[in-house]
């Protein structure tokens, strides 16, 4: 077996307790797309919430900077392993858009630009848990990084906070989405290392 | 066009410290792949790109180590310890091309 | 066994204010390249380990292997390595590993080496390679450090400076008495007054912390090196 070290071990490190496990900090912001990045005109965006019977609503670019905004710092945990902590957003609640829906749903899915859906429960969204973000660190959310706009629900891994959002429909039924019909975990908590099936 | 963001404040813990590269990686890497792997050419399926794995971003941790395209920073592979063995996760990685290692020792060739 | 190696400690040298020189006598060591690394694993008795990839500054055939390692402050392995470990003790390495940043004999070439603090080590094999095999290849290693005390194997570079190897200091801190100019990073101007020119087509090696092998390379690209004739290795030290 592996050769002892004479007084190896006492400068050993915790794990920083931020981290779920299974997750490294890093420093940079990396890509991750199942697909190429969409581009979009301001002009042609539109997000839609959708009920469980066909009722929808709709805002356009400049109706969804005339709601309310809030500024969100939070951890974000990709499944890839990095962890990025303390990362600063601007966006709406989805809270806000959901103000008045009338829904026995329990589940949502999410469709973006590009044709990518991924599935979240409802009660994952609301109660101050998900935003629609347009700003990341001070600044227009890149392209490449889901801009214009992007579902933001940091307490699950992060191919939950979808990229290009487009939509959310609300369903009776957890269905699941791109990557969760392709091996990924239906619901993705971090701290219970719900990579996979 | 938007690059990877600096550092944050408190950022430099140890497992903050920057990212190194595919050299940190090779020996590692070697427990799974039998190429040469320093100087294997990985093809991004995110960006296209084809770079000798040396140049990859790498992120080694006790866990393993990250892989990561160093044109778009999507992550090619990620290599972990696992008890018994290694385990290698494939990400963007769209192909991996690589020559046989030949000995170390001086003379050897190639 | 994955190919680990016991390593016995054979000697330790104090090689800088904060770094040390480590011999290790390794059974079955098939030698390594010049620019080769090793990774070496450190067991604790209650089965903890820790692997740290270390540069091999010694080259060719034979059992013994000599390392160079700079204490980083805080650090879980190079504090170990540097005020801890003597002669006797026994470490674990695997190697020799990379084909990547290698510089061999049989490379007719010119070769620009430009070091960052401990990232010499790599580049002293390759300057050792190119002495022992009277090499005429033109090399030229510039080496970028805090203070003299910082510096790993001057006065072994020093001596071996001719017409085919030539050397350059970069002090970043403090320079020694009487040298001329101010201590500062390295810039373009001190690239160009020390460096290999792109038109004489050298392959450049660069190692050291990811942050100065990231600033040397942008200075090698922007003097008008081919990115394809520049090979990085970086490290971050624990």
């Amino acid at each position: 077996m592996a050769v002892v070290s004479r007084g190896f071990g006492a400068r050993r490190r915790e794990q920083d307790p931020a981290l779920p496990p299974g997750q490294y900090l890093t420093t940079d912001f990396p890509v991750l797309s199942a697909g190429p990045t969409p581009h979009l005109h301001a002009g042609e965006w539109e997000l839609e919430v959708r009920t469980e019977t066909g009722a929808r609503r709709t805002w356009s670019w400049e109706e969804l900077l005339a709601l309310p905004q809030e500024d969100v710092r939070t951890d974000i945990h990709c499944v890839t392993r990095w962890s990025k902590l303390g990362t600063r957003w601007r966006g709406v609640a989805v809270d806000t858009l959901l103000e008045g829906v009338e829904t026995t749903a329990a589940f949502t899915t999410v469709h973006c630009y590009g044709g990518y859906t991924t599935n979240v429960p409802l009660a994952d969204l609301v109660d101050g848990k998900a935003w629609i973000a347009t700003e990341f660190e001070g600044a227009p959310l890149p392209d490449e990084h889901g801009g214009p706009a992007r579902l933001l629900v940091p307490h699950l891994y992060f191919w939950k906070s979808a990229k290009w959002v487009r939509g959310l429909v609300l369903t009776e039924t957890d269905e699941p989405g791109f990557w969760e019909r392709n091996g990924y975990h239906l619901y993705g908590d971090p701290w219970r290392e719900q990579r996979y099936w | 066009m938007t690059g990877p963001h600096p550092p944050r404040p408190g950022a430099g813990t140890p497992a903050g410290r920057p990212p190194v590269d595919g050299n940190a990686a090779a020996g590692l890497l070697g427990e799974v792949l039998a190429v040469e792997v320093t100087t294997a050419v990985a093809e991004c399926r995110g960006c296209g790109a084809h770079a000798p794995l040396a140049q990859a971003v790498v992120e080694v941790d006790a866990a393993g180590a990250l892989v990561r395209c160093r044109g778009c920073t999507r992550t090619l592979l990620t290599v972990l310890h696992v008890p018994g063995g290694v385990r290698l996760e494939v990400g963007c990685l769209a192909a991996l091309t690589g020559a046989a290692p030949t000995g170390g020792a001086p003379g050897a060739g190639g | 066994m994955s190919g680990w190696l016991a390593a016995r400690v054979a000697e330790v040298v104090p090689a800088s204010a904060s770094g040390r020189v480590l011999v290790l006598d390794v059974p079955g060591w098939p030698g390594n390249l010049a620019g080769q690394h090793l990774d070496l694993r450190l067991t604790a008795e209650d089965g903890y380990q820790a692997v740290r990839s270390y540069s091999v500054a010694s080259v060719g055939a034979g059992e013994r292997v000599e390392l160079a390692v700079d204490e980083v402050p805080d650090g879980e392995v190079s504090p170990y390595l540097v005020q801890d470990v003597r002669p006797g003790d026994v470490l674990e390495v695997r190697g020799p590993l990379g084909r990547y940043f290698v510089w061999q004999p049989e490379d007719p070439g010119p070769v620009q080496l430009v070091a960052g603090g401990s990232g010499v080590v790599p580049l002293v094999a390759m300057v050792r390679a190119h002495a022992a095999a009277r090499s005429p290849a033109p090399f030229r290693l510039l080496c970028s450090v805090r203070t003299p005390a910082d510096a790993f194997y001057r006065p072994e570079l020093e001596a071996l400076v001719d017409d085919a190897f030539r050397l350059d200091w970069v002090w970043t801190r403090a320079a020694p008495p009487g040298w001329p100019g101010t201590p500062g990073r390295l810039t373009a101007a001190g690239l160009a007054a020390a460096a290999l020119p792109p038109e004489a087509g050298p392959t450049v090696y660069v190692c050291g912390p990811t942050g100065f092998v990231e600033a040397a390379a942008s200075l090698l690209v922007a003097a008008g090196h081919p990115p394809g004739r520049i090979r990085t290795e970086r490290f971050g030290g624990s």
